[in-house]
């Protein structure tokens, strides 16, 4: 491969500064009102549509369209809020093309379904453009509940039961509240700081305290939690990322995905991030296309993707591997790493087997290899949960904390919802969905209804 | 060979095709551009005495548009030209000698005088204009000064003027009548009763396009105040046939030459003005909206498809859907049919059900077997047509008529024999069935 020839090539402004900033533009381009209102023109209004089934939140989607087209976008916003908050970010990062647009009669009969993600976007930016509140908390009831993990299910939690007139307080380990809408998520798809906007708006309903910087285990006890509040929400999220079970995981150049993304997300400036010439990722799901396109974006000149399986077993949606594609990335199928090269510390190259879906559809290796010369190897082969702080009373399913239908744990008073939890979709809006189920059980425990 | 050519009360052109009187024909400049496009005929925007009206200084018109903004219905409160008697005349005149095979028709409007009428008939003739047309229909502005509709509501005048007219010229006279009456063929009776040649209908029907909810001003506001205009396009279309129908099946007018206007875009709507009994058509709202150039299409559209039809020429259709309009009384009630959804087209909206359920027959399924599936149900069906109104997919549902058994809705067999509300049991006044 002769990868040792060459000096290995890591370094920050690989590309022009207003170059980086067009490269992290919007993805799609917000619709005017023009736009939005012949879009909504073409949503014919269904019985019980099925765009409403298939969201993880229910909103009510012909309704809100409907709003967009009589001139009403803040009636519109406040259809999709009062059923996911977070409907500004899932309008920007849901894979609506593989629910809501997925299912929509016109997808079935046409092949273009109605732009469901960017009316929604629609219709909350004219409401956060106007700064309006639509939310009214209920009267004080008295109970004070503890959310831990400010990401879209604490905060969704945290938001829905101050409305029901609950006092919250959500604590984070990190700075900022989000979670993955602040620290993953690439960065063309929310623009313009959209995260924080979006947290500072729930927050502005009132009755929601904040404490970040303490972490569940470390500097958060959850005897203390439940001691102190009466009761407690668990919406941590993953801790750790998956690694590859390989020799030489501590190169230098072998980065695990999500710390990239969150330190991507948190720079002042694109272009004073290290970036490899050559790049490789190993991974097939959002994060994989996320650090892949991104690092193609801050000027990597071949950034490849290299997935196990193949295309069609790839979490990252057709969409997204399209735009992966589109933006110069290349994607290998059915290909696991089996060696990280180094040299004096650091990465450069890394070599892979082929594999095959043998007998029952299990993976197994071919036994022909291949090397990629690589500068920078990004792990993004899933996350896992950390249980620290658990105290060990709260039973665990295949890693990930247990919970029923209402997101109940084994222990009374402390519920759980979004990725930490078992059977979890890994999915904004499914998070949000999670908090929003939780709260309405809390609620229902804390009045003495269905406890 | 496909004959477009039009004589309608005489008057000749190249195809049926006319510009309305109204602003596409207030000026040679226009009408030449008109002819050049290939117009077979225009109407000169209405004439009136010197010295000539004004118009507002502000909007004159105000629309009424779908989601992309396409014009719908069309809004105007322009007077009749307001330019000098004698240019008007002058560019009339010249535009005839340079396109004497197109029909150059001069709408005129003065005060209900005679004299008034012979003083400016003659005028029109010396230009070797093909013939008149009696503007009755303006219903804004000139009406408030007894001209216009103020005419055309009142039988009478009709019948009055169109007299004047044709003992004052040897012109053609059309009278164009207004749609702004309770029964329209009160004022084409009185206009055949007063020796017209042709009516031309209609004219543009009273309307506010809108009211501004910030400054609470009507659509189009002058100054902040609005006024009542003249509403046309294709959202008119459908009043428009009806009263051409009207007239067209009414035994004191039949036969009648009517030229037909009312939000005619294209050569579909022209052929079933005139399957209605109109000799030829009159557009104005789509060319202001597209510019001449549709009538390309409008002629090659309109020969297309006499050709499939086998009609060699105009008079091979017009009228014959007129026989085919009758009274509500004498449809016939032993008709009837079921709606069918084909399900291999069906893309399962549900329109059709929640129209049915929530506001006709609860004759629609929502599921099958658990699953999303729209059927019909015979035994509440009444064969309305809503559910084809509202279903997004052409003929993806059709009605089906029974011709024989039991109708499963009200359990009677199924007649054959054409029976209407004459003679129904039900009809307190009814005749003995023959």
């Amino acid at each position: 491969m002769g990868m040792s020839d060459a000096k290995r090539d890591v370094a920050a402004g690989r590309l022009p500064s207003h170059q980086v900033q067009e490269n992290f533009a919007d993805l799609h381009p917000p619709l005017d009102r023009h736009g939005a209102t012949v879009e909504a023109d073409r949503c014919y209004f269904c019985h019980d549509a099925p765009c409403v089934r298939a969201c993880p939140t229910s909103i009510d989607i012909p309704m809100f369209i409907r709003q967009i087209s009589t001139g009403n976008p803040h009636g519109a916003a406040e259809t999709i809020l009062k059923q996911n908050i977070m409907g500004g970010m899932c309008a920007r990062v849901c894979p609506t093309e593989t629910l809501c647009e997925e299912v929509c009669v016109r997808e079935v009969a046409e092949g273009k379904p109605v732009k469901i993600g960017h009316l929604q976007r629609y219709a909350t930016d004219a409401l956060f453009a106007d700064g309006k509140q639509v939310f009214v908390r209920a009267a004080e009831s008295g109970k004070r509940v503890a959310v831990v993990g400010g990401g879209p299910a604490g905060l969704s939690c945290g938001h829905r039961l101050a409305v029901l007139g609950h006092s919250v307080t959500v604590y984070d380990a990190r700075k900022k509240l989000g979670g993955l809408n602040e620290y993953g998520i690439a960065a063309y798809k929310t623009v313009e700081d959209f995260a924080q906007r979006e947290v500072a708006f729930i927050l502005s309903l009132g009755g929601i305290e904040v404490v970040t910087g303490r972490r569940l285990g470390a500097d958060l006890s959850l005897a203390q939690l439940r001691a102190d509040y009466d009761a407690v929400f668990l919406g941590a999220g993953l801790g750790a990322v998956n690694g590859l079970g390989l020799e030489g995981e501590d190169l230098d150049g072998v980065v695990d995905a999500v710390d990239y993304i969150a330190e991507l997300r948190q720079a002042k400036d694109l272009s004073v991030l290290p970036v490899g010439r050559e790049v490789v990722v190993i991974g097939g799901g959002m994060t994989a296309i996320d650090i892949a396109v991104q690092s193609k974006l801050l000027g990597a000149q071949d950034v490849t993707i290299v997935y196990r399986r193949g295309k069609a077993q790839m979490k990252a949606s057709g969409f997204e591997q399209d735009l992966a594609q589109t933006k110069g990335v290349k994607i290998v199928h059915f290909a696991k790493p089996a060696r990280l090269i180094g040299e004096g510390g650091a990465v450069r190259g890394i070599e892979f087997e082929r594999t095959r879906l043998g007998a029952g559809d299990r993976l197994e290796g071919t036994g022909e290899n291949f090397t990629l010369s690589a500068d920078v190897v990004f792990k993004a082969i899933g996350q896992t949960f950390v249980p620290d702080g658990l105290d060990g009373g709260v039973r665990l399913e295949g890693g990930r904390i247990a919970v029923d239908g209402e997101g109940r744990t084994s222990v009374p008073g402390i519920w759980a919802g979004g990725d930490c939890v078992a059977g979890g979709q890994d999915l904004t809006v499914a998070a949000v969905e999670d908090g929003k189920n939780a709260a309405h059980s809390i609620d229902r425990a804390l009045r003495g209804a269905g406890a | 060979m496909t004959d477009l050519r039009n004589d309608f009360v005489g008057i000749k052109s190249p195809n049926p095709f006319w510009l309305a009187s109204a602003p596409p024909t207030d000026k040679e400049y226009n009408v030449v551009r008109a002819f050049k496009a290939g117009w077979g005929g225009v109407v000169w925007k209405t004439l009136g005495e010197d010295p000539p009206i004004v118009n507002v200084n502000g909007p004159r018109y105000g629309a009424i548009y779908g989601a992309d903004r396409r014009l719908l219905g069309f809004n105007n409160i322009e007077l009749i030209t307001d330019r000098p008697l004698d240019v008007n005349l002058r560019e009339i005149k010249q535009v005839k000698q340079d396109w004497p095979d197109r029909a150059v028709v001069v709408s005129l409007m003065v005060p209900c005088e005679e004299g008034a009428w012979k003083k400016i008939l003659p005028l029109v003739e010396d230009t070797g204009a093909d013939g008149i047309e009696l503007n009755f229909g303006c219903p804004h502005g000139m009406s408030e000064r007894g001209m216009g509709a103020a005419v055309g509501q009142v039988p009478e005048y009709v019948e009055m003027v169109a007299r004047w007219c044709k003992q004052n010229t040897r012109m053609p006279v059309i009278v164009k009548l207004t749609p702004n009456i309770t029964d329209v063929r009160n004022p084409a009776r009185a206009a055949k009763q007063g020796g017209a040649d042709a009516v031309s209908l209609i004219n543009t029907i009273n309307s506010i396009v809108g009211v501004d909810l910030d400054t609470m001003a009507p659509n189009p506001a002058t100054d902040g105040k609005g006024t009542h205009g003249g509403y046309c396009g294709p959202a008119v279309k459908p009043i428009a046939l009806s009263m051409v129908s009207e007239i067209a099946r009414d035994p004191a007018t039949a036969g009648f030459p009517i030229s037909g206007i009312g939000g005619i875009s294209d050569w579909r709507d022209a052929a079933e003005f005139m399957a209605l009994g109109a000799g030829n058509v009159q557009v104005c709202t789509a060319a202001m909206a597209y510019g001449f150039r549709i009538v390309e299409d409008m002629v090659e559209g309109l020969k297309t498809w006499m050709e499939e039809k086998g009609h060699a020429r105009l008079d091979d259709f017009v009228g014959k859907a007129v026989p085919n309009m009758t009274d509500w009384q004498y449809l016939n009630l032993n008709y009837v049919v079921k709606a069918r959804i084909d399900q291999d087209d069906c893309i399962k909206c549900g329109r059709c059900y929640i129209a049915c359920e929530d506001t006709s027959h609860q004759a629609i399924t929502a599921t099958k077997d658990g699953q999303r599936h729209f059927e019909v149900i015979d035994e509440e069906c009444v064969g309305c047509n809503l559910c084809v109104s509202v279903c997004p997919v052409e003929n993806c549902i059709t009605m089906e008529r029974l011709t024989d058994g039991v109708d499963p809705r009200t359990g009677q067999p199924i007649e054959r024999e054409y029976a209407n509300w004459t003679t129904h049991p039900n009809n307190p006044n009814r005749v003995a069935a023959e």
